[in-house]
């Protein structure tokens, strides 16, 4: 296995769960509602799949538990913001405190147990193949349900009858309601959906990228899943373009550091000096980047506010009571 | 209604009692800086807390997870008020509200980890020569290792981490003198998530040994992974690499708490800034285990030299990073320079952020 | 059966008054259950919870410790709130504080005279507002959302702070840990009655925010101007009302009282700068500004209701053995409670079977 293809495949790993969780999230803003509790929730998926893989023995039951899981806790989150019409920013960050609260209560019986592995799928030859092989054909199957489920999301949203009620109920839920569209049903599944989606990613934490239960271990990925939807201008191949980018940054940001310049002399004169001024940069910085290269995307796709209007669900965060 | 009358009874008795009994009897508390369910540090210095519990029978309360800014002085002025005799705050972050809890509470014993200020006289500091446990493990990498290069994931440039990467590089180096090491800053205590992320990153780069100073398991995970060799960190890690784990090493706070505990009960406490290692059981090693014998024999002597106090890690002759010559031939480190340690010897692949 | 909401012609003014009280019985029931769930004495863990820190004018000083960064910070984004805008990286802006605050007791040690603290709690609150003036410029210049901005930047200014105080702002003598030096005496905010505990200026800093902003809110054109903009933008503009202005109006305002809460926090009880003073104050403070139903002097008595849950949470934690996890799910249902219930205000809820015969269990 050559260094590039292992720095890809690690990128991979690193981009599955925030690629997952910001899916999710997408459907559930393009359907008007803001859910700022995907941390609450992926941390509710990773103890409830971790503990039910351990009590039954097999990943795999731990994964479906997991989505369920994460499913049941955004009905609370439902429930509330949208029968109860309560403020969506406020209600995502209790769901928040509450996923934390709650699994760190579930599992402290799952400390310093070893976790199970969901096991890597390897086709024959096919995962033999220089430098794409394993990328492509070797990973886990979860890696596999992320693409499926971004290119399904898409298809979803924009090539069917479904999801063109949903976007519409983003859009105006005013219209939609008038139009005989229950924008409660539709805004109830959307937000049972992003949460199975969240529960999943946690999934993953838990059973594939570190096998084993700590407290907080999502450790902010919920709010990079976030940040994602903005920053992909709530569409799903951008949300992969997206996940992929912020993984690829952690990973190189750690392989700096870890090379030494020495090993590097073989380098042209100009890059060889690039990389040497990476390298005395503060790790701090580094690790900024991707927040700040969040933003500048941020700023660069809202600069156009056509474009802008054109993809963000105009409903966004408001509140909707149907009047009769 | 009459069961819950009764309980609430029962336990205004209990509370009674305890308040009574908390009088004569001592009552040690801990503090921690992360949830005891972080399996490394917070985790550890809790298991010294049950062994106290366990083989002195006294009562014992502890808060976790306590922020080191304001909300730690609150802490241990409860704890003071609370009737405890004796309070360990066990992260640096507390050394501030420690003494100044201190001053107030003269009756109240404080023992602060990893600290170096006592300024009242109920003050104590200790702490653990990790470093030893380090040295011996850079003996073992250097002998496994087929690249001869080892990778570390390090937490925070603080002197306790450089010493630690130091240890190990001389470690190495007594055996395999061009032996390398590669450093990885992840800037967490805790995140497994990441602290796997620079595993994989080491292991791309050629490292065929992985150290550890941050407290997941998430390092051994991806070790086992890989299918190449790993040390453990603050506990005994075995279990999450069954054929990965060479050793680890093991916070082990119990023989300290005991003894400090029973000094309080006895009325023999007296202020004091200790630094064990292994001579004390303070720093424990995991069985040597996923090694040839010969590896195991000779990590097996240098433990036995370092705990028989024949034999010191930062001993002479040692050149720094830049060149220029730290200790003499034979010549041992000072207190101070090892307590305040910011600058890598010579072999560390790293510029040390400033 | 279903839940179905009609809106009231006006709000309810007796469910104004009573909705916190609903919201607090029902997690007290809640609560109850939990603890009694986890095999502990449900009255003895409430008792803890919320009259054991109240019965000893030291825990009141700490209650007024704890509450006082929480209720500074959320007045400040109970305004920003109140105007549409919607500004939750106050944390980034209590760290910008705090960072820009200290500057003249790390970088000019040696001047020692009264007029440094108010100095440094002027260059906070500048700082503050400074840091929270970036994604109000973002938004208004290239209409960026200023949710993810406001959020992205809490990480930037945490990373900055961190690589200050490990780099160049480190203490010399302090061994190499992070960390600024001690401030000197003249920089450090006094305390309000030093003989009983160690309350300081920052709770009487956040009572005058809490009423001035009270004031504003309530009494002036801007206050008027804040809620008309933040109710309906176009009926704003109508009345002459600038939507950029008020952008910026409402993150310096929350930032400003966020970096105040930060120089406060730092050269009050922590007395230098270091890694750790983020500790999630500017996002619970979200909490608490909605708790406090974003009218600053609900906020006043919110903010104490949930430092008072912290102080539970320790007096339960050592008397009950109630694990810290227990008082983040407690602090969680409160919320979540107070939130429902306040439905109640606006809406008239009934239960309606789907064939319209009436409701009811």
């Amino acid at each position: 296995m050559g260094t590039l293809e292992a720095i890809l495949l690690t990128i991979a790993t690193a981009a599955t769960p925030l690629l997952i969780a910001a899916i999710g999230e997408l459907v559930v803003e393009r359907s008007g509602v803001l859910n700022l509790g995907v941390e609450g929730l992926m941390v509710m998926g990773a103890v409830a799949g971790f503990g039910m893989a351990h009590l039954s023995g097999s990943a795999w039951v731990g994964i479906i538990c997991a989505i369920i899981a994460g499913a049941l806790f955004s009905l609370l989150f439902a429930f509330l913001v949208l029968t109860l019409v309560t403020n969506q920013v406020a209600t995502g960050l209790a769901l928040t405190l509450l996923g934390l609260g709650v699994s760190g209560m579930i599992g402290e019986a799952f400390i310093g147990l070893p976790g199970i592995r969901l096991e890597a799928i390897s086709i024959p030859v096919l995962s033999e193949i220089p430098l794409i092989g394993k990328l492509l054909f070797g990973q886990d199957p979860i890696f596999y349900i992320s693409i499926v489920l971004t290119i399904v999301v898409m298809w979803f949203l924009f090539r069917t009858r479904a999801g063109l009620t949903l976007r519409a109920v983003g859009d105006s839920h005013g219209s939609a309601h008038a139009l005989g569209i229950s924008v409660m049903t539709v805004r109830y599944l959307a937000i049972m959906f992003g949460g199975a989606c969240a529960g999943l990613a946690g999934a993953f934490l838990s059973l594939v990228y570190t096998p084993q239960w700590v407290e907080n271990m999502t450790a902010g990925r919920g709010w990079i899943a976030l940040a994602l939807v903005v920053f992909a201008s709530w569409r799903p191949l951008r949300v992969l373009a997206g996940a992929y980018l912020f993984g690829a940054i952690t990973i190189v940001q750690l392989h700096i550091q870890a090379i030494s310049l020495a090993e590097l002399e073989f380098l042209p004169g100009v890059i060889f000096w690039l990389a040497s001024l990476v390298k005395s940069i503060p790790s701090q910085f580094l690790s900024a980047l991707p927040y700040l290269a969040t933003v500048i995307v941020l700023v660069l796709i809202s600069r156009n506010r056509r474009l802008t209007m054109m993809n963000t669900p105009a409903s966004l965060g408001k509140p909707f009571v149907p009047s009769r | 209604m009459k069961k819950t009358l009764v309980t609430l009874m029962a336990s205004a008795a209990i509370a009674t009692m305890a308040m009574g009994a908390a009088k004569a009897d001592t009552k040690a508390c801990f503090i921690y800086v992360g949830p005891i369910g972080d399996f490394g540090w917070s985790y550890q210095h809790d298991q010294g807390r049950l062994a106290v519990e366990k083989e002195l029978g006294v009562e014992t309360a502890y808060l976790e997870s306590v922020p080191e800014g304001a909300d730690s002085e609150r802490a241990l002025e409860r704890f003071a008020r609370s009737g405890c005799n004796i309070i360990f705050t066990t992260s640096f972050g507390y050394m501030d509200a420690t003494n100044k809890v201190a001053g107030k509470f003269k009756d109240v014993k404080f023992e602060h980890a990893t600290g170096y200020k006592r300024e009242h006289s109920n003050v104590s500091t200790y702490s653990s020569k990790f470093y030893e446990g380090r040295y011996v493990q850079g003996q073992i990498a250097a002998k496994l290792s087929t690249t001869g290069v080892a990778g570390y994931i390090a937490s925070f440039p603080i002197p306790e981490v450089v010493r630690g990467i130091n240890a190990f590089i001389l470690g190495a180096q007594s055996i395999n003198p061009d032996f390398k090491l590669k450093v990885v800053w992840v800037n967490t205590w805790f995140d497994p998530g990441k602290e796997a992320d620079a595993a994989k990153a080491l292991i791309d780069q050629g490292v065929d040994i992985v150290t550890q100073h941050t407290d997941s398991t998430a390092p051994m995970q991806v070790a086992a992974e890989r299918g190449i060799k790993a040390f453990g960190q603050a506990s005994d890690m075995i279990q999450f690499g069954k054929e990965t784990q060479l050793t680890s090493i093991i916070d082990d706070w119990a023989p300290y708490y005991v003894e400090r505990v029973k000094a309080v009960m006895d009325g023999t406490w007296e202020q004091q800034d200790v630094w064990h290692g292994m001579d004390h059981g303070s720093v424990a090693m995991a069985p040597y285990t996923n090694m040839p014998d010969d590896v195991k024999a000779l990590a097996e002597a240098t433990q036995a030299k370092i705990t028989a106090k024949e034999f010191e890690p930062f001993t002479g002759p040692i050149t720094k990073q830049d060149g220029s010559v730290w200790l003499k031939e034979g010549e041992q480190a000072d207190l101070g320079t090892l307590l305040g340690m910011n600058f890598y010897v010579m072999g560390v692949d790293d510029t040390l952020p400033q | 059966m279903r839940i179905e909401l009609t809106k009231r012609p006006q709000h309810s003014v007796l469910f104004s008054a009573l909705s916190p009280f609903i919201a607090l019985a029902l997690t007290m029931i809640a609560g109850g259950l939990l603890f009694a769930t986890l095999g502990k004495n449900p009255f003895d863990a409430l008792y803890y919870y919320f009259i054991d820190p109240l019965r000893e004018t030291w825990s009141l000083h700490e209650l007024a410790i704890k509450a006082a960064p929480l209720i500074l910070i959320a007045v400040g984004l109970a305004v920003c709130f109140s105007s549409n805008n919607w500004n939750i990286g106050a944390e980034g802006q209590f760290v910008a504080g705090a960072v820009v605050g200290s500057i003249p007791p790390v970088l000019f040690p040696d001047v020692q005279m009264f007029l440094v603290l108010p100095l440094m709690m002027i260059l906070g609150i500048a700082g503050g507002a400074a840091y929270g003036a970036i994604p109000a410029f973002l938004k208004v210049r290239f209409n960026t959302n200023e949710i993810l901005t406001s959020l992205m930047l809490v990480y930037v200014a945490q990373l900055f702070n961190d690589w200050l105080v490990r780099g160049p702002w480190r203490n010399p003598e302090g061994f190499s840990f992070p960390g600024t030096v001690r401030f000197h005496e003249y920089a450090i905010l006094p305390q309000v009655w030093p003989d009983s505990g160690r309350a300081h200026w920052g709770f009487i800093f956040a009572l005058v925010a809490a009423v001035a902003a009270w004031f504003m809110m309530s009494k002036t054109l801007k206050g008027f101007e804040v809620k008309v903009l933040g109710q309906s933008p176009r009926a704003g503009r109508f009345a002459g009302f600038s939507s950029s202005r008020m952008v910026f109006f409402a993150f310096l305002v929350s930032g400003g009282l966020a970096g105040l809460a930060g120089i406060s926090e730092v050269a009050g009880p922590i007395e230098h700068l270091n890694e750790k003073i983020s500790i999630g104050y500017g996002f619970t403070a979200i909490i608490v500004a909605f708790l406090g139903r974003l009218n600053p002097l609900g906020i006043v008595a919110a903010g104490l209701v949930l430092a008072l849950t912290y102080l539970g949470g320790e007096a339960a934690q050592i008397s009950l053995g109630v694990s810290d996890k227990a008082a983040r799910v407690f602090q969680g249902m409160l919320l979540f409670f107070v939130l429902a219930t306040d439905t109640l205000i606006h809406y008239r809820i009934k239960l309606a079977m789907r064939s319209h015969a009436s409701g009811g269990a």
